[in-house]
C-alpha cells in the first residue's frame, strides 16, 4: 500500500460523493437547523479551517506541531485589541492583520522551530505556545486568565452598503462556509503545486531532498508560517462568532484537539481534516450530553470516553474516517 | 591532468578519536571513472559523505568546478552541480518512480518556497522538469516502470531508480556509492554499460566492491585501508602494487 493512497491525496470517487452531499446538507442547514445548531455547525467548520491548516504541517509535511492553537489564539487576541470598546471596526482591514499577526508569529517561531525534527519538534512548538499561553495568561493588560470580549463584531460594508452583517447567525454560517471552502481548494491546489510536491517529500525523505538540492529550510518555514496565518483566519472567525477570547484557545488541549481531529478524519488531504473535526466536534457534544448513571455522570468524563474513542479509532481505522468511507466502498478490502 | 570538476584536498574526518577518512586527497575529471575500492570500513561511504557535504570535513577543502564548497550544506553542493546516489536506497518509496524522478528534477526548477505564486501552479506542468524527468527514466531504462510504486519495484529497479534520481537534476559530478550493490548478473551488465555511457558527460566517483565492474570501468584507481590512501594510479599500476595486494586485491584474488 503507497503512503500517497495511505494520505489519500488523490480522493477516490465515494470519498468525493460523500464530501459533495457533505457540502449539500451544509449549504441547506440553516434552513432546517435551530439557532443553536447552526451556531454550533459554525463552530464546527471555524475549527474545519484550523484543522486544514495543521494538517499542512502534521500530514503533508510529516512536522507535528503540539503548539499550533497559538496561532489561532492570537488572531482572535489581534481582533480584541483592534476593535474599539465602543464601536465596530471594518472586517476589511482587522481580518489581514490579525491574520498577519499569526503569521508573522508562526515566522518568528518557525524560524526556530522547523531546524528540530521529530520529537524535539514537537516538545519545542509546545514550548514556544506555553510561552505564549503564559503570556497572556498572566497580564492583567493582555486579559490574562478570564481573556477579553469583542463587544461589537466586525462590519463588512461596500460603500456604506453592508454587504453580509455577522451578528447574523446565518451570516455568520455562511461566511464561514465560503471561508472554510477557500481554504480548502486553495490547500488542495496548493498539495499538487511544485510546493507542495516537496513538502510531501519532505515528509517521506528529508535527507534526500537535501541531496538533491531542496532548501528545506526554507519549505519548512514557509508552510509553518502558512499554517500559522490560516489558523488564524480560524481563530479571528472563533473570536468573530463567540465575541469572547480567552488563553484557554492557545492552550494545549486546544493543539492536542486540533492533531486528534486530523487524526479523526484521515491525514495529508485536507477533506480529512474537515471531516475529523465535524466528528470531533459532534462526538464531544454527545459524550458532554451523556446522563448520570448511578453516581457517576458519565457527561462529566467525556475526555475520558473521547480517549477510547480516539483510541479505537486509530487502531481499528488507521486512515480516519476518510479511509474508512474509501474502504468500504472499496468493498472492504483493507489494503488496495 | 586536466579538466578537474571536483577535488578534494587532504580531508579528513574524525569521529571522536577514530579518523574514518585521513588526510585524502582525490580529484575527478570530465569524462573519467575514478574507482575507489578497499575493504569495509576503509572510509569510503565517509569520503562520499564529505564530497557531498551530508558529512563536513573536520579539516582539509573540497573544491567544486571553481568553488570551495568545504563546509557547504549538501543542498548548496547538489545544486553547485553534485549528484550523488546512496549505497543503500534512499528514494521516496511511497511515490511512483516517474513522481520519484519528477521531485528530483523539479529541484531545478527555480525555488522559492515563500512565493504565493508557486503555491498556485500545477506540479506537473513544468515543462522544463518534464524534459529532464524524461531522459533521466530514459537513460536507466525505466520507461515501463514509470507508473509502479517506487516501494513495489524490485532491488535492481530501485538502484537504477537510484540513479535516474541523480541523473535528473543534471549534475556535472556524480557520486555513485556501490551502484551494483545486490543486483543480479543481467541488471549488473545493464549498470555497466550505462556507466560507461554516462561517463561522456560526467566527472564521476565510482564506489564499488564488484571488482570485475571496477577493473571494466574505472580510468583511475584509489585504494583505501583504514581512512587511507594506500595507492592511487591507472588500474594497472594498482594491479600491480604490493601493498595494495597484501591489503586488499590479494585476500579475494
Amino acid at each position: 500500500m503507497s503512503t500517497a493512497k495511505a494520505h489519500l491525496e488523490t480522493l477516490p470517487g465515494s470519498v468525493k460523493v460523500v464530501l459533495g452531499l457533505g457540502l449539500i446538507a451544509l449549504a441547506a442547514f440553516p434552513f432546517f437547523g435551530t439557532d443553536f445548531y447552526t451556531q454550533m455547525v459554525t463552530r464546527m467548520m471555524i475549527l474545519a479551517i484550523f484543522a486544514m491548516s495543521l494538517d499542512l504541517l502534521q500530514g503533508v509535511t510529516g512536522l507535528v506541531s503540539l503548539g499550533h492553537a497559538a496561532y489561532f489564539g492570537l488572531a482572535g487576541y489581534a481582533l480584541a485589541f483592534l476593535t474599539p470598546q465602543g464601536e465596530a471596526v471594518s472586517l476589511w482591514w482587522t481580518l489581514p492583520a490579525a491574520v498577519l499577526a499569526s503569521g508573522l508569529a508562526a515566522l518568528v517561531i518557525g524560524f526556530f522551530v522547523v531546524r528540530t525534527h521529530g520529537i524535539y519538534f514537537i516538545m519545542v512548538t509546545m514550548a514556544f505556545a506555553q510561552m505564549v499561553f503564559f503570556l497572556f495568561f498572566d497580564n492583567k493588560v493582555l486579559g490574562g486568565s478570564d481573556g477579553l470580549y469583542i463587544n461589537f463584531k466586525p462590519t463588512a460594508s461596500v460603500m456604506g452598503f453592508t454587504l453580509f452583517d455577522l451578528d447574523n447567525k446565518v451570516s455568520m454560517y455562511y461566511t464561514t462556509l465560503a471561508a472554510m471552502l477557500i481554504v480548502y481548494v486553495f490547500l488542495r491546489r496548493l498539495l499538487w503545486s511544485p510546493f507542495g510536491r516537496a513538502l510531501a517529500g519532505i515528509r517521506v525523505n528529508e535527507h534526500r531532498m537535501r541531496a538533491m538540492g531542496f532548501g528545506t529550510f526554507g519549505y519548512k518555514l514557509s508552510a509553518f508560517t502558512l499554517a500559522g496565518a490560516l489558523a488564524g483566519l480560524a481563530g479571528y472567525l472563533w473570536g468573530v462568532q463567540s465575541g469572547y477570547i480567552n488563553p484557554e484557545l492557545m492552550g494545549f488541549h486546544m493543539s492536542a484537539h486540533a492533531i486528534m481531529m486530523v487524526i479523526l478524519g484521515g491525514m495529508g488531504n485536507f477533506a480529512g481534516a474537515i471531516v475529523g473535526a465535524f466528528t470531533f466536534e459532534y462526538v464531544l457534544h454527545v459524550f458532554k450530553d451523556l446522563p448520570q448513571v448511578g453516581s457517576m455522570n458519565l457527561g462529566k468524563h467525556w475526555q475520558l470516553w473521547m480517549g477510547l474513542f480516539i483510541v479505537l479509532v486509530v487502531v481499528f481505522a488507521s486512515r480516519g474516517v476518510l479511509g474508512l468511507i474509501a474502504q468500504v466502498k472499496a468493498g472492504g478490502k483493507l489494503h488496495d | 591532468m586536466t579538466d578537474v570538476r571536483l577535488s578534494a584536498r587532504q580531508v579528513t574526518k574524525r569521529f571522536g578519536g577514530l579518523a574514518a577518512v585521513n588526510n585524502v586527497s582525490i580529484d575527478l575529471w570530465h569524462n573519467r571513472i575514478h574507482a575507489v575500492i578497499g575493504p569495509n570500513g576503509a572510509g569510503k561511504s565517509t569520503l562520499t559523505n564529505l564530497l557531498s557535504g551530508d558529512l563536513q570535513p573536520t579539516s582539509g577543502s573540497v573544491t567544486l568546478g571553481d568553488q570551495d564548497v568545504t563546509g557547504w550544506a549538501p543542498e548548496a553542493i547538489s545544486r553547485q552541480g553534485l549528484g550523488r546516489s546512496y549505497q543503500k536506497t534512499n528514494i521516496f518509496l511511497p511515490f511512483s518512480v516517474w513522481d520519484n524522478v519528477r521531485l528530483a528534477a523539479q529541484s531545478r526548477d527555480v525555488q522559492q518556497p515563500w512565493n504565493p505564486m508557486q503555491w498556485l501552479q500545477n506540479a506537473t506542468k513544468s515543462v522544463a522538469s518534464h524534459a529532464r524527468s524524461k531522459r533521466a527514466i530514459a537513460l536507466s531504462g525505466l520507461e515501463n516502470r514509470a507508473n509502479a510504486i517506487a516501494g513495489t519495484i524490485s532491488h535492481g529497479e530501485q538502484r537504477q531508480l537510484e540513479i535516474a534520481m541523480t541523473l535528473a537534476t543534471e549534475p556535472q559530478v556524480l557520486l555513485l556509492d556501490e551502484p551494483l550493490a545486490g543486483m543480479g548478473m543481467a541488471e549488473a551488465e545493464r549498470m555497466v554499460a550505462l556507466l560507461l555511457q554516462l561517463k561522456k558527460d560526467h566527472a564521476m566517483l565510482l564506489v564499488e566492491h564488484d571488482m570485475d565492474a571496477v577493473f571494466t570501468l574505472a580510468d583511475h584507481l584509489t585504494v583505501m585501508v583504514n581512512g587511507q590512501v594506500i595507492a592511487s594510479g591507472t588500474p594497472a599500476e594498482v594491479r600491480a602494487d604490493a601493498d595494495v595486494q597484501a591489503a586488499y586485491l590479494g585476500e579475494e584474488h
